[in-house]
């Protein structure tokens, strides 16, 4: 591991205004904010990520779970996933995203882990943690050696021909379902984003992961008010029963009426670059009659476009049951 | 027989006995190209003190650790882990390491109530917590519940990861978690036991809250 200085900023003026000095944004930054820490020390001691200077947010108030005016939830970026995941405003409205957070990491990593964190997540491609192999995403204009080696766990989706690593959150595929805001605080002020434009396909800057700015600092997130009367259901494939990241996951949310689908949001992990949001597939299923055959059509659109590497093309039907699956289980019970 | 007047003259850790020998096997070397000779009593106290506040390392910086309930003032460089803190600094070894990466548990300690991998956390991020390790549940003599029930059921093989399994199963008393075995898996996944003692494992947890 690298040294750094280890700093905590009095409050998240301080905290921005330090952060403002950094070179690059976030991931990959020589001035890095530290929460939970279970990726980031994790790669620093690998010498993936590097920072010269740590900027401790974890006393910071940014842990709130609360309701908003509208009826929605708003969710503090160093609220920890397991605080997020059994609250019970989450577990009743938002189940997609309790379960998705339950499904990820193990008890003592979810009890560290937080929500801004969560979302910055960084790939487990093994040549992105191996700082001998190249790698785009590490070291922009390497190459990558996924793409002709080691890919079983690695993107079907939204990849390109300098980056296939897969983005292995589960907390952000139920998130992109629920359609959550990211709110930042940076040098600029502040703004809010859609899930869905926060992180950014690798194209040819794999090395840039989310729409982050230098300074930019997650403070919170919030979700909608709730969709009366839908059905919620998160399922993750993966090689072991827990502890282990997605193969292929779904977040579905459903609205049913008459037997017919009225509402749904999908989105997949496991095989995208990003937490993947298929809009495509829910607009399959809107006005649909409510069953497996429809849910099979949907789960088609939804890996249309998926293009396989040398050892993962199992995970376009795997994707497809996955999905199939969780809208059947969802809808039926 | 009573050995107990015979381990109260000398009654070293491995751990210090280990520094010591390697500080002596150092010193003889530089005693063979001609250095003076060395002073056993003085290395030991020095590395003692060492032991109590840490290296005076360049970069050090000062902290207090509350651990099991006693705090500990010492210097350590930013990049410490709490783990290596525990074990290295403060000489709490009952915490292992296993994979060093936040993907085995061996590493689990107590944070302000709440189970955590020790590897994956700065020392540095922890000042003013309270901080529980396996030392901090109970003794030889009057052991917890949990480290009882571990003894009882055979939960181990070789026991390196025991101290971790142990910190997780307490943990798990105060945690939503269905009363299934199923639910015990689950909760008790972040562990990993090499020796595949989890059968007995999930006796012990079920026996300890079926007696709660």
């Amino acid at each position: 591991m690298h040294t750094f200085e280890f700093v905590r900023p009095a409050d998240t003026v301080k905290a921005v205004a330090a952060a403002g000095q950094a070179k690059t944004a976030q991931q990959g930054a020589d001035i890095r904010f530290l929460a939970g820490g279970t990726t980031l020390i994790d790669l620093m001691k690998l010498n993936v990520e590097t920072p010269s200077q740590l900027l401790d947010i974890n006393r910071l108030p940014l842990d709130k779970i609360e309701a908003t005016a509208d009826g929605g939830l708003k969710i503090g970026a160093t609220a920890r996933n397991s605080d997020l995941a059994h609250h019970p405003t989450v577990q009743r409205d938002y189940a997609v995203l309790s379960q998705a957070i339950l499904a990820g990491a193990s008890v003592q990593l979810r009890n560290m882990a937080t929500t801004a964190g969560n979302l910055l997540q960084r790939t487990r491609c093994v040549y992105f943690r191996d700082t001998a192999m190249p790698c785009n995403k590490r070291e922009p204009g390497s190459g990558c050696p996924a793409i002709t080696g080691a890919n079983r766990t690695l993107a079907i989706l939204g990849t390109s021909e300098h980056c296939i690593a897969t983005n292995p959150s589960d907390m952000c595929v139920a998130m992109a379902a629920l359609e959550a805001t990211i709110h930042i605080v940076g040098p600029k002020g502040t703004r809010a984003v859609p899930i869905a434009d926060f992180h950014l396909l690798p194209g040819n800057t794999p090395q840039r992961e989310t729409v982050l700015e230098p300074g930019d600092l997650i403070t919170h997130v919030t979700l909608p008010p709730p969709v009366a009367g839908s059905k919620q259901l998160y399922l993750k494939l993966r090689d072991r029963a827990s502890y282990e990241f997605a193969l292929a996951s779904a977040a579905v949310v459903v609205t049913v009426a008459g037997g017919k689908i009225t509402r749904a949001r999908v989105a997949m992990g496991g095989v995208g670059t990003k937490p993947w949001r298929s809009t495509e597939a829910e607009a399959a299923l809107v006005g649909q009659a409510a069953n497996t055959a429809n849910y099979r059509k949907a789960a088609e659109v939804a890996l249309r476009d998926a293009k396989p590497q040398s050892q993962n093309k199992y995970k376009i039907e795997l994707a497809k049951r996955c999905l199939t699956h969780a809208f059947t289980t969802a809808v039926t019970g | 027989m009573n050995d107990d007047s015979q381990s109260d003259v000398v009654n070293p850790t491995r751990r210090v006995f280990l520094r010591n020998t390697g500080t002596t096997a150092a010193a003889v070397f530089i005693g063979v190209s001609g250095a003076p000779q060395l002073n056993l009593t003085l290395t030991a106290e020095a590395a003692t003190e060492e032991n109590a506040v840490g290296a005076n390392i360049d970069g050090a910086v000062p902290i207090t650790l509350r651990i099991n309930g006693k705090d500990h003032q010492l210097r350590i460089d930013p990049r410490t882990t709490l783990l290596d803190c525990i074990r290295e600094t403060v000489t709490l070894t009952g915490t292992k390491k296993g994979c060093d990466h936040g993907q085995c548990g061996a590493c689990t300690v107590h944070v302000n109530g709440r189970r955590v991998n020790s590897c994956l956390s700065l020392a540095l991020m922890h000042d003013g917590e309270e901080i529980t390790t396996i030392e901090g549940l109970g003794t030889p003599d009057a052991m917890h519940p949990m480290q009882a029930a571990f003894v009882a059921h055979d939960g181990y093989q070789c026991g390196y990861c025991t101290s971790g399994q142990i910190m997780s199963a307490v943990a798990l008393l105060k945690e939503p978690c269905g009363p299934d075995d199923a639910a015990v898996k689950e909760c008790m996944s972040g562990n990993i036991c090499r020796c595949g003692a989890y059968a007995n494992i999930i006796a012990a947890i079920q026996k300890v809250r079926h007696n709660a």
